[in-house]
C-alpha cells in the first residue's frame, strides 16, 4: 500500500505556499495536480487511524479513515479540483491561496481523529475562508468579511470551550460520538451548528457568501457547511433539536430566497435550505436517515457549486447579479444557461438528476420513522426549492425579460468546470449504486419506484403550475431593489443601538477617558499600524526583489500592500500574522 | 457579432411551451393510476394527492413571503446609515 507522509490536509496547505511562486501554465498545472495527489491518496487508504503524531503527550490522530469521513473527504477534493479549474484564470494568487487552504483545512476537520488538531483546522478554515470574502475588495465585501470573522471566532470559543470541559471529563482528546448530555456537549453542539448555519446561527451565511468573487463563493459554498455536517453525523446523531434546527432551515429560507433580489443572496438562503435537509435527516437519526444526509451533501455540494458557477460566471462577464438587471441571457451564454438548468434540476430532485436519489432518502426516512409533521414540512419545502433555485434563478437570469444585455460566454476553463459538475449531477442521478456503495451503512432503498418518481413529478409539475399561473396574472412577487431583515440585524442595528444607549448614559464618564485614553490609544494603534505596514513592507520588499520585481511594477506592488494594510482590506490576517511573526521573532533572539 | 439564439422571442414557440407543460400535466396525472402508490400515511393515497399539495405549498409559499415582505423589507442600503 502507497501511503503519503503528509496527511491530505498539509499537502493542500503547504502546497499552496507555493503558488505566489509559479507563473502561467507551470501555476496552473501545480494547482490542478494538488487536488489530484491528494484524490489518488486518498484512494489508497485502508481503513483505520494513520497519521498519528505524538504532541505533548497526547496523540493527535490527521487521518481518521472510515466510510463515513472517507466519502467527505472524497467529494471535498473533488469539489477542490472544480473550484481551482474554474477560478484559473483569475490573476489574484490571494484568491488561489486561500482558497486551497480552505480546501486543505476543511480536509484537515474530516479527517481529524482528535479535537486538537480538529480545532486547529477549524481555526484555518474560518480564517481562509475569511480571505475569499475580502477578496472582492469592496466596501461591502470588507464589512462582511469582517462581520464574518467574528461570527466565526466567537463560534470557534464555543468549540474551545466545549472541547477543554470534554478533554476534563473524559481525559481523552480523541472523540466520536458524544450525543447531548451536559455542558461541554451543548458548546460543542452550538460550535459546530454555527458553522452549519442551524437558525438561529445563520446570519453569516446570507450576509457574507454572496460578497465574495464571482470564483471564491464557489468554494465558499461548499465546504463550511458540509464539514459541519459531517461533524454532526458523527457526534450528534438522533438528537431532536436537529428536527427542529432542520425543520425550520427547510422552510424559513425559502420565503427569503422568494424576496431575494440579489441571485447569489437567493442561492445562499437556497444553501441554507439544503442543509436543512441534512440536519432533518441527522435528527431522525436512523441508518436510512443518515445515509440520505451523508448522500445529500455529497450530491448537494456539486449542484450548489454549479449554480454558483453559473450566477458566478454572470457576474463576471455581465458586471451584474440581481434580479432587477439582469434577464434574457440564454441568447448569448446558451451554454452557461443550459449548465444553470441542470444544476437547477437537480436541486429541484427531478428524477435522473442528482438530487432526486438522495434527497428521497431522508423524506423516506422520515415516513418510515412516522413523523408526519417533518414530512410535509419536507414536502413543502421540496416545493419552495422549485421555486427559488429550481425556476426563479435560471428563469429570471436567463429568460424573464429581456434585460439588453449581450454578454458572452465565460472563459473556457470556466465552461470546462461547469460541464464537469453537470456530467455529475447526471450521472449521479442515473448511475447512483457508486454513490450507495460509499455511503457508511449498508442501503436498502430503491429511489426510481413508481410512486416516488410519479408522486415526485407531480410535486414539482404542479408548483411550476401554480408559478406559470401566478406569473401570467401578475400575482408573483415582484422583482424588488431591496434588503430584506434577517438576524444579522442584531449585531449590524440593535447591537449599534445598544451601544448608542450605552454611549449617551456613560457620557459624562466618557468625555473624561476619551481625553486621557484615546489620546494614548490613538498613539499606540497608528504606531503599530505603522510598525505594521513597515514590517509587511520589509519583508515583502525584499522577497519582491528576489522574485524580479524592479521600478515600477514594484512600486505598484508596494502601493498596493500599504493601501490593503492602512485601509484594513486585510485587517486581521496580515496585522495579526506580522504580530505573531514579530513577537516570535523577539521571543527567539532575546 | 456571434448568432444569437432568439427561439423565445416568437411567441408561437412559448406557446408550444406551454402547451407541452400542460400536456405533462394531464399525463403525470394519469400516470398515477397505473403505478400502486405506497406511502406510510394515509394522504398519500389520495388521488392527486402529491399534484394538489404541490400546488398549494406553492401558492401558499408565495403569499405568505408576500407577507413577510411588508415586515422585512428596507432600502437597498439600510446598514450603510
Amino acid at each position: 500500500m502507497m501511503n503519503s507522509i503528509l496527511p491530505p490536509a498539509l499537502i493542500f496547505i503547504l502546497g499552496a505556499v507555493l503558488i505566489p511562486f509559479l507563473r502561467g501554465k507551470a501555476k496552473a498545472i501545480y494547482m490542478l495536480a494538488l487536488p489530484v495527489v491528494v484524490f489518488i491518496i486518498l484512494l489508497n487508504l485502508s481503513l483505520g487511524n494513520t497519521w498519528i503524531v505524538d504532541f505533548w503527550g497526547y496523540e493527535l490522530i490527521m487521518g481518521r479513515v472510515d466510510k463515513l469521513s472517507l466519502i467527505f473527504a472524497y467529494i471535498f477534493t473533488i469539489m477542490a479540483f472544480l473550484g481551482i479549474l474554474f477560478a484559473l484564470q483569475v490573476k489574484d494568487n490571494l484568491q488561489h491561496v486561500s482558497g486551497i487552504i480552505y480546501a486543505g483545512s476543511t480536509l484537515g476537520v474530516v479527517l481529524a481523529g482528535d479535537f486538537l488538531s480538529l480545532y486547529l483546522f477549524w481555526e484555518i478554515m474560518a480564517v481562509s475562508s475569511t480571505f475569499l470574502i475580502l477578496a472582492s475588495r469592496t466596501k461591502a465585501s470588507r464589512e462582511a468579511g469582517f462581520r464574518y470573522i467574528l461570527v466565526h471566532l466567537i463560534g470557534g470559543l464555543f468549540l474551545l470551550a466545549g472541547i477543554v470541559l470534554y478533554v476534563q471529563k473524559t481525559g481523552t482528546i480523541a472523540f466520536d460520538y458524544i450525543g447531548l448530555s451536559g455542558l461541554d456537549s451543548y458548546l460543542i453542539f452550538i460550535g459546530i451548528a454555527l458553522n452549519a448555519a442551524a437558525i438561529p446561527f445563520h446570519a453569516w451565511l446570507p450576509d457574507a457568501y454572496p460578497m465574495g468573487t464571482p470564483t471564491s463563493t464557489v468554494f465558499l459554498s461548499a465546504f463550511t457547511t458540509k464539514s459541519a455536517v459531517y461533524l454532526l453525523i458523527r457526534t450528534f446523531p438522533g438528537a431532536d433539536i436537529l428536527l427542529v434546527m432542520g425543520g425550520l432551515m427547510v422552510s424559513v429560507p425559502i420565503f427569503y430566497a422568494v424576496l431575494e433580489n440579489d441571485i447569489r443572496r437567493v442561492l445562499s438562503y437556497s444553501l441554507m435550505n439544503q442543509v436543512g435537509f441534512m440536519l432533518v435527516g441527522i435528527g431522525i437519526g436512523s441508518e436510512l436517515a443518515l445515509n440520505g444526509a451523508v448522500a445529500h451533501a455529497f450530491c448537494h455540494i456539486i449542484y450548489k457549486a454549479l449554480l454558483f458557477m453559473a450566477a458566478g460566471s454572470v457576474l463576471q462577464m455581465t458586471g451584474k447579479i440581481k434580479c432587477t438587471e439582469i434577464g434574457g441571457l440564454y441568447k448569448t451564454m446558451p451554454l452557461t444557461c443550459l449548465f444553470c438548468m441542470v444544476g437547477a434540476a437537480s436541486i429541484s430532485a427531478f428524477p435522473l438528476f442528482s438530487g432526486f436519489v438522495s434527497k428521497s432518502m431522508i423524506i423516506s426516512a422520515s415516513a418510515h420513522e412516522k413523523i408526519f409533521l417533518i414530512w410535509m414540512v419536507l414536502q413543502f419545502a421540496s416545493t419552495g426549492v422549485v421555486d427559488h433555485a429550481g425556476i426563479k434563478v435560471p428563469f429570471f437570469t436567463f429568460f424573464g425579460h429581456d434585460a439588453g444585455i449581450r454578454a458572452k460566454e465565460p472563459p473556457l476553463n470556466m465552461l470546462v468546470a461547469m460541464g464537469i459538475a453537470a456530467g455529475l449531477c447526471v450521472g449521479l442521478g442515473v448511475f447512483y449504486q457508486p454513490l450507495y456503495n460509499m455511503l457508511p451503512f449498508p442501503v436498502h432503498f430503491e429511489p426510481y419506484t413508481g410512486s416516488h418518481v410519479v408522486g415526485q413529478l407531480q410535486l414539482l409539475l404542479f408548483g411550476a403550475l401554480a408559478f406559470t399561473l401566478l406569473i401570467l396574472s401578475g400575482y408573483y412577487v415582484p422583482e424588488v431593489r431591496s434588503k430584506n431583515l434577517d438576524a444579522d440585524w442584531t449585531y449590524r442595528k440593535f447591537g449599534r443601538f445598544c451601544y448608542g444607549i450605552l454611549d449617551r448614559g456613560l457620557n459624562s464618564l466618557n468625555r473624561i477617558s476619551e481625553g486621557l485614553l484615546m489620546g494614548a490609544v490613538k498613539g499606540l494603534v497608528s504606531f503599530f499600524k505603522s510598525a505594521a505596514v513597515k514590517i509587511a513592507l520589509f519583508v515583502s520588499v525584499n522577497i519582491w526583489l528576489l522574485l524580479g520585481y524592479r521600478d515600477k511594477r514594484l512600486e505598484i506592488k508596494k502601493n498596493r500592500l500599504y493601501n490593503d494594510i492602512i485601509q484594513g482590506t486585510l485587517p486581521i490576517g496580515i496585522g495579526a500574522a506580522v504580530a505573531i511573526s514579530f513577537i516570535l521573532l523577539v521571543f527567539i533572539l532575546t | 457579432m456571434k448568432k444569437e439564439l432568439t427561439i423565445f422571442d416568437n411567441p408561437k414557440n412559448v406557446k408550444r411551451l406551454r402547451y407541452g407543460f400542460f400536456v405533462a400535466l394531464v399525463l403525470i396525472l394519469i400516470a398515477e393510476s397505473f403505478v400502486e402508490m405506497h406511502g406510510e400515511f394515509s394522504v398519500e393515497h389520495f388521488y392527486g394527492f402529491y399534484a394538489v399539495y404541490g400546488f398549494i405549498s406553492y401558492v401558499l409559499l408565495i403569499f405568505v413571503a408576500k407577507l413577510l415582505r411588508k415586515i422585512i423589507m428596507r432600502k437597498e442600503d439600510y446598514y450603510d446609515e
